[in-house]
């Protein structure tokens, strides 16, 4: 029984912690892109990376201040935006994915190859350049702190409070634009083009300023992470984390303020538990050695993860917070 | 290009108007004040030739040399059309005619290869679709396109122009836009009103009909305060009932002087409501007059049931028929073949 609080536990501080804020963060982004304006953007972790290493690179290898580099990293990933959009908004809705998943890949490709070594430190990446922020923390980051029943030290604890505040105020912004008519146009958009065009609204526009702004966030995301992990390693940006972070979406509910949120925190949770949980049971000897051991739970987890995503598409397709009135329309 | 001097002639010489008497729409709403703007565009059209090209009074829209080819495929060869400013305005023409893509090229939906065009003396070639409709051409799609996951009363709102709120920075400050949206939201109830979609306003518009959708549409675009309205076949797949609520809707818009162009197949309808039927064939406008004149028109006859219909003869054209084929038949054989076997043949092939 004790086992199974403590499992609950490390399940709870893992939802909470800064990869909730990472996944959170990420799938607001695509929330504004996808589950808003309708726009397939497969390569979220390469805006995340760019936000990462932005700062990671200003500080380490520029040596400029912390702050700067957050700058760098945003201006890094609305320069992305703008790359990826100027060519394929203008086309069909599947030249973005295609572009986007190309993008992903090949930066993390460049960002750990030999001839990106001087710069980015090629594939050990970049460290030591968080101290700044750090130092910020209100107390002592060299302490640990126990909440409810699991350890975080003072710099975690930290991260993760500027993190939520990212994530409540990157919330509050998308529920004020989707609340105007700015976002009226931006639904629209995702339901049908021709006929936005056909009202007089610039739609190329307003698709370019949801790409930029879910760029954004994936920034964010990615400067959380790195900040939280300590470095940027380009192998921490694989495109899954894409995948996953619209895995919390899905499950959160799209098209919904704080689908995205609280979606990324069950996603967590889940995944933890089942790794805690599937090890005491190894451990207890409840589930054979033979059958399953320690080293394929980490495999296993994503397995339940997925069934339990097919289970909701079937029984719960909206997600969390969706409409299911909305959801069904689709089928028509 | 030659004028009509004499636009609104009270001197009308009745010349080809011989339907004119019988040619009193009934009102369909209650809502209609007077039918002077009606009038004013039927009596500025009455005097032109029924020829195509024919120039128009007072034209809101030009169209000069326009064509456009898919491949080897000439979809669209309008070498002049002009289209009467506060009237109605049908364009008919059989299935492939380039109606639609007429439409498409006229608001910036599709760029034609040669040709410009314009409305209100400003030309609209290079012109993105936003563009034209921020100049008042509006038009609505032949494949109804609701925001389905909208409401219905959403669906009206994206359609009012100048939004403050739709501006990016702007749209984080309510106090900027809430004014607006306010009174953009009593015009779409009233026009919601009118159309009888009122109490649908909460709906997703994906839940209305297919009719209901077609009303939608036209509100929709009605929020824009359109100068031109472009209706793609607005009753198609409507129930006769709510055909009958629509033409009034749209007879309401001449009313308030708007112009009007659709494309329609039901003939009833056409003429029912136009002022000026434009017809278009394999990408050519091949005819062009007041409703009353289509019908008589060979042309038009011969493109929508084929230049070999079987059109009941008269007996004199019986006659001529027989006598080419006989002549025919000698040419041919240079003998006197069997008449009465071979009498079809001719006929189908000389028509």
């Amino acid at each position: 029984m004790a086992d199974l609080l403590n499992a609950l536990a490390v399940a709870g501080k893992s939802a909470l912690g800064f990869q909730a804020i990472f996944f959170a963060l990420l799938a607001i982004g695509i929330n504004v892109q996808f589950g808003y304006a309708g726009l397939l953007n497969f390569g979220q972790i390469a805006f995340a990376m760019l936000g990462g290493f932005g700062i990671a690179i200003s500080v380490s290898k520029w040596g400029i201040p912390f702050w700067a580099g957050v700058l760098v990293g945003l201006a890094a990933a609305v320069v992305l935006a703008l790359l990826l959009g100027l060519p394929t908004l203008r086309l069909r809705a599947d030249y973005l994915a295609i572009a986007t998943i190309a993008t992903a890949e090949g930066l993390r490709l460049l960002f750990r190859s030999v001839s990106a070594t001087p710069v980015t430190n090629g594939t050990r990446g970049l460290s030591g350049f968080n101290g700044d922020f750090i130092a910020l923390a209100p107390w002592n980051t060299s302490q640990r702190y126990s909440i409810l029943g699991t350890s975080w030290s003072g710099g975690e604890l930290w991260v993760a409070a500027i993190g939520w505040l990212l994530v409540i105020l990157g919330s509050l912004l998308v529920f004020l634009l989707m609340r105007s008519p700015w976002g009226r146009v931006l639904k629209s958009i995702r339901e049908d083009e021709d006929a936005v065009r056909s009202l007089g609204k610039n739609v190329y526009v307003y698709k370019m300023q949801a790409l930029v702004l879910g760029g954004v966030f994936g920034a964010l995301g990615g400067m959380v992470y790195a900040v939280g992990t300590g470095s940027a390693v380009p192998d921490q940006y694989q495109n899954a984390n894409t995948f996953l972070a619209y895995a919390a979406l899905i499950l959160g509910g799209a098209a919904r303020v704080l689908g995205p949120v609280i979606g990324a925190m069950i996603l967590l949770f889940i995944l933890q538990f089942a790794d805690t949980g599937l090890r005491l049971l190894i451990s207890n000897g409840v589930i054979p050695e033979d059958l399953l051991s320690s080293t394929d739970v980490a495999q296993i987890r994503f397995i339940l993860v997925g069934v339990g995503l097919m289970l909701l598409l079937i029984f719960r397709p909206q997600g969390i917070f969706g409409d299911r009135r909305e959801v069904m329309l689709d089928a028509r | 290009m030659p004028a009509d001097p004499t636009p609104h002639g009270a001197t009308a010489s009745g010349a080809g108007t011989s339907g004119e008497s019988g040619y009193h729409p009934e009102r369909a709403g209650g809502w209609t004040s007077g039918d002077a703007p009606q009038r004013l565009a039927q009596v500025a059209l009455r005097d032109l030739p029924w020829e195509v090209g024919v120039a128009k009074p007072d034209p809101a829209v030009v169209v000069d040399g326009v064509t456009r080819t898919f491949g080897g495929l000439t979809a669209v060869s309008v070498d002049h059309l002009e289209v009467q400013r506060g009237g109605i305005t049908g364009l008919i023409g059989p299935n492939g005619a380039g109606k639609t893509t007429l439409f498409n090229l006229l608001t910036g939906f599709d760029q034609p290869d040669t040709g410009t065009w314009s409305f209100n003396g400003q030309s609209l070639g290079k012109m993105s679709p936003h563009q034209v409709a921020r100049l008042g051409v509006v038009r609505t799609f032949q494949l109804t396109k609701a925001l389905s996951r909208l409401t219905v009363l959403q669906n009206m709102l994206l359609g009012a122009q100048d939004q403050r709120g739709e501006s990016f920075f702007r749209a984080l400050v309510p106090g900027t836009w809430c004014a607006q949206e306010k009174a953009n939201t009593e015009k779409a109830m009233d026009l919601l009103r009118r159309f009888k979609l009122d109490a649908k306003k909460d709906d997703f518009a994906g839940t209305l009909s297919g009719g209901q959708r077609k009303l939608l549409e036209m509100a929709r675009a009605l929020m824009s305060d359109p100068q031109v309205v472009m209706l793609d076949e607005p009753m198609a797949g409507v129930n006769p009932a709510l055909t009958q609520s629509l033409l009034g809707h749209v007879k309401d818009l001449r009313e308030q002087g708007m112009t009007v162009i659709f494309v329609e197949h039901d003939m009833d309808v056409v003429r029912d409501i136009s002022d000026w039927v434009v017809v278009m064939a394999a990408g050519r406008i091949i005819a062009e007059g007041p409703p009353e004149s289509i019908s008589q028109n060979q042309a038009v006859v011969d493109a929508y049931l084929g230049a070999h219909h079987d059109a009941p003869l008269t007996v004199e054209e019986e006659d001529q028929v027989l006598a080419e084929a006989e002549r025919t038949i000698a040419r041919e054989q240079g003998s006197d073949g069997d008449v009465l076997g071979s009498e079809r043949g001719p006929e189908r092939t000389d028509r």
